[in-house]
């Protein structure tokens, strides 16, 4: 059977985490290619929104990451990020997610080989976990069976 | 409709090796909108550009995929090329495949596969990309300078040659800084006010510069280029334009037992003084919290002395409103004072000095006039002592870092004794020499063998008194940690240089950020040296970090001369890449006022044509905002989004990522 191949998202800012991929490029160091990168100015700019939407659209896992505390290019926007990360897992956590597949990293412009040991961790610890289908599972049960299943 | 033109880069052989080009652009022209799909082997050359130009204009294209190397390395290319075919160069986007994909992967099928992926992401993205336009601001070509000293002046000097109108705020009552009161300067020995007051004198007489000393920056306001700035002209109680500068009232003046700030506290003062002969202006301030009319209503001995009737006591704090366009930052630093080092007896023993005190007692315009005289009986010393590092590079005192000048000054503060003093002894205990900078290794080489300064390496644990000495008991690493005990008349202490005690308060200000010291932030602390991270305010000299003269004054011209480069345009062009309020969702709750680090983020009150007021919103001030988007992802009513990173665009992407029942192509 062929290995499960997951499907990763990666949020990075524009500063850092993207500068740190593209040194990984430059360094020709090699990484799983199951990830794919969306480009934001600031890791403040992510809505945690679009992870759930990344999710829904068949992502097994998802990355985010940007500039180290302090290093922000907007001086704090990864506090902000930082912050909103901690309330987004505790909702996740209410609602029975696996966090498991949620993963947050600060990689500077420098960490080429960084972010290449990061995508591959990611890759390793997903295929662990299997496909991610629960998304698919809640959304077949329509209102309609809501009630049936609550018996009203 | 969207028509979407996809260009797909072989990079030579650096994308081409590893991702199968032309099935990428086969693949994209199947993508939805994309109707001109094409692979070229070097894209960014001419040929490769024109491709794009004429394919822009034969096909109507609204949007450019250009899929070749990193964003950060040919965005600003293919914009511009795109911008050259006659479309918003805002409507072109780059698709990673270099250092996103060929260079990080082996040549597999998933590698060509994740190359179409990351096109049809940036398709998706640019469906949604809208027509933008640089930013116009506007530039008031006047600049503020804060800070009067080597620096500042140095900064203002080279603004106001090149034509423009300078304000300088110096809080003390004489510009000058903490240059004015040295003795001689490193590696050459000059006199330092020969070299400075020249200056001063040109700052005071220049008719581009206006001067306002013991003034302080109340308030700021605004953004680069349009900043507005409150002064405070702290009262003088003495009226300068009427002050001939004749002195008769500090003759007269009967407080004259004030601790002399200039001379370090070495010598006295009047209530009403001027800070040192040559200050710059020449003219008298009043010393209120020492002044007996201040104190107790009574004596007014100046006003009855003053020929020109320039006593003033009724003058109050005046609050001068200027409009700038850059800010310099130029306050200097201090030195650590006494009770910083008990065990060296700093503040308990008189003939314990700090770098500053031997300056003056050093200089010929010092308060003993250029004789070495300690402190304590006014006898000249045979043995000195002078010991480097006191509180600096000393995680236990809280200072880390290395305050740079004081190998320097201590080698320099040695041969000044031994110049006067031919056969004293001058001892240095240090931990390590760091004369990094021309001519000034051989300068400390000079002190040791010329001028037979004894150096010994290792740290002094205590000094106590005895019998009119100061023992210094320390160690000598360089010879099996030996113990060497020494008999002083004076200590000198290089003491620590640290920030100003209200660096943080102006900081505030001023908006910029400052280090955990409390010094201020550079932009970055290689590539962007002078400027800030607030755009429009720069920095020169050790209010960044501890600096000597030169460096001080190099900074200082390289941040003239980004300020003149600021002025010599007469509007500011900015990349609109910026955030946006939606006026009718926004319910004005202002969240996104208090995580906005550049405050860019003001209040609109929408009123009725009669003046009613319907509510008050969010709006970006496009002058300040850098574009982070923090304020967007926080908006709970979703009413602040940001260009070129649209909710719509972000959305479409994630949407395109894994999205592969709708694209049968692939």
């Amino acid at each position: 059977m062929q290995e499960f191949e997951p499907k990763i998202v990666a949020f990075v800012c524009n500063w850092c985490t993207y500068a740190g991929a593209d040194l990984a490029g430059t360094s020709r160091i090699k990484y799983a290619t199951n990830v794919r990168i969306v480009r934001f100015p600031c890791t403040g700019r992510i809505d945690y929104m679009l992870i759930l939407k990344a999710f829904q659209n068949g992502a097994d896992g998802v990355i985010v990451s940007g500039c180290h505390p302090n290093d922000c290019h907007y001086t704090s926007g990864n506090f902000h990020a930082r912050r909103r990360w901690i309330v987004f897992n505790e909702l996740l956590e209410l609602l029975g997610f696996d966090k498991r597949r949620l993963f947050f990293s600060w990689v500077s412009a420098a960490e080429g080989a960084k972010w290449a040991n990061l995508v591959n961790e990611v890759v390793t610890e997903v295929r662990k976990l299997g496909p991610f289908n629960e998304y698919e599972e809640l959304s077949k049960i329509n209102v309609n069976s809501i009630g049936e299943i609550c018996n009203v | 409709m969207a028509r979407i033109g996809v260009f797909v880069c072989h990079c030579g052989e650096n994308i081409s090796s590893t991702v199968d080009c032309a099935k990428v652009a086969e693949i994209a022209s199947n993508y939805p909108g994309v109707v001109y799909s094409i692979d070229y082997k070097y894209m960014c050359s001419d040929p490769g550009q024109n491709l794009i130009k004429e394919a822009i204009q034969k096909h109507k294209l609204t949007g450019v995929v250009v899929a070749a190397c990193s964003p950060r390395m040919h965005e600003p290319t293919f914009r511009k090329a795109t911008a050259e075919a006659g479309i918003n160069p805002y409507l072109c986007e780059m698709a990673n495949l270099r250092e996103h994909c060929s260079w990080v992967h082996f040549r597999e099928d998933s590698t060509t596969e994740k190359a179409a992926e990351l096109v049809r992401v940036l398709v998706e993205k640019v469906k949604h990309n809208e027509e933008l336009y640089p930013i116009k601001v506007p530039i008031t070509k006047t600049a503020l300078v804060i800070g009067g000293g080597i620096g500042g002046i140095q900064a203002a000097l080279d603004i106001a040659n090149s034509g423009h109108k300078v304000i300088m705020v110096e809080k003390n009552p004489s510009i000058g800084g903490k240059m004015a009161q040295l003795s001689e300067t490193f590696p050459t020995l000059d006199c330092s006010q020969c070299i400075l007051t020249p200056r001063m004198v040109e700052v005071a007489q220049h008719p581009n510069i206006t001067l306002y000393t013991y003034a302080e920056v109340e308030s700021v306001d605004g953004f680069i280029g349009n900043f507005k700035v409150t002064i405070r002209q702290k009262a003088k109680s003495v009226d300068h334009k009427a002050c001939t500068g004749c002195g008769l009232c500090i003759e007269k003046c009967p407080i004259k037992k004030i601790p002399d700030e200039f001379n370090a506290g070495l010598g006295n003062r009047a209530a009403i003084y001027v800070p040192f002969p040559q200050a710059v202006p020449n003219k008298p301030v009043i010393d209120r919290n020492n002044c007996t009319y201040f104190l107790k209503g009574k004596c007014g001995l100046c006003n009855k002395v003053c020929p020109a009737d320039a006593i003033h006591y009724e003058q109050e704090d005046e609050f001068i409103k200027v409009d700038v366009g850059a800010i310099v930052a130029a306050t200097g630093f201090d030195i650590k004072h006494s009770d910083f080092l008990p065990e060296y007896g700093y503040g308990k023993y008189p003939d314990v000095i700090d770098g500053l005190q031997f300056e003056r007692l050093a200089s010929a315009s010092g308060p003993t006039l250029g004789v070495l005289k300690r402190p304590s009986d006014g006898k000249e010393p045979e043995s000195v002592v002078f010991i480097a590092c006191a509180g600096s590079r000393d995680p236990a005192k809280g200072i880390p870092y290395c305050s740079k000048i004081c190998c320097m000054y201590t080698a320099k503060h040695a041969m000044l004794f031994k110049h006067k003093n031919h056969h004293g002894n001058a001892t240095v205990f240090y931990m390590d020499i760091r004369a990094g900078g021309k001519m000034y290794d051989e300068f400390v080489r000079r002190a040791i063998e010329e001028d037979d300064v004894n150096y010994i390496r290792g740290r002094v644990s205590r000094i106590y008194e005895k019998n009119g000495k100061l023992i210094v008991c320390g160690v000598d690493t360089l010879l099996n940690s030996r113990s060497v005990e020494i008999e002083a008349d004076l200590v000198v202490l290089a003491t620590a240089a640290v920030a100003n005690s209200d660096s943080e308060e102006l900081a505030q200000k001023l908006h910029i950020s400052y280090d955990q010291y409390h010094f201020f932030s550079e932009a970055h602390p290689k590539l962007r040296p002078v400027e800030t991270n607030t755009a429009g305010i720069m920095l020169a000299g050790a209010c960044q970090a501890p600096k000597d003269i030169p460096d001080t004054v190099s900074q200082a011209s390289g941040t003239a001369a980004k300020v003149v480069a600021l002025f010599s345009q007469d509007e500011l062009t900015r990349e609109p890449l910026i955030a946006y309020v939606n006026n009718n969702t926004c319910v004005g709750c202002f969240l996104c006022q208090s995580v906005c680090p550049y405050l860019a983020i003001e209040k609109e009150e929408i009123r009725r044509r009669d003046g009613t007021l319907v509510k008050t919103v969010a709006k970006i001030n496009p002058g300040l905002c850098q574009g982070c988007g923090t304020c967007v992802a926080l908006c709970r009513s979703k009413s602040i989004d940001i260009h070129g990173y649209t909710n719509r665009q972000i959305y479409a992407e994630v949407s395109a990522l894994f999205n592969r029942r709708e694209y049968a192509g692939v």
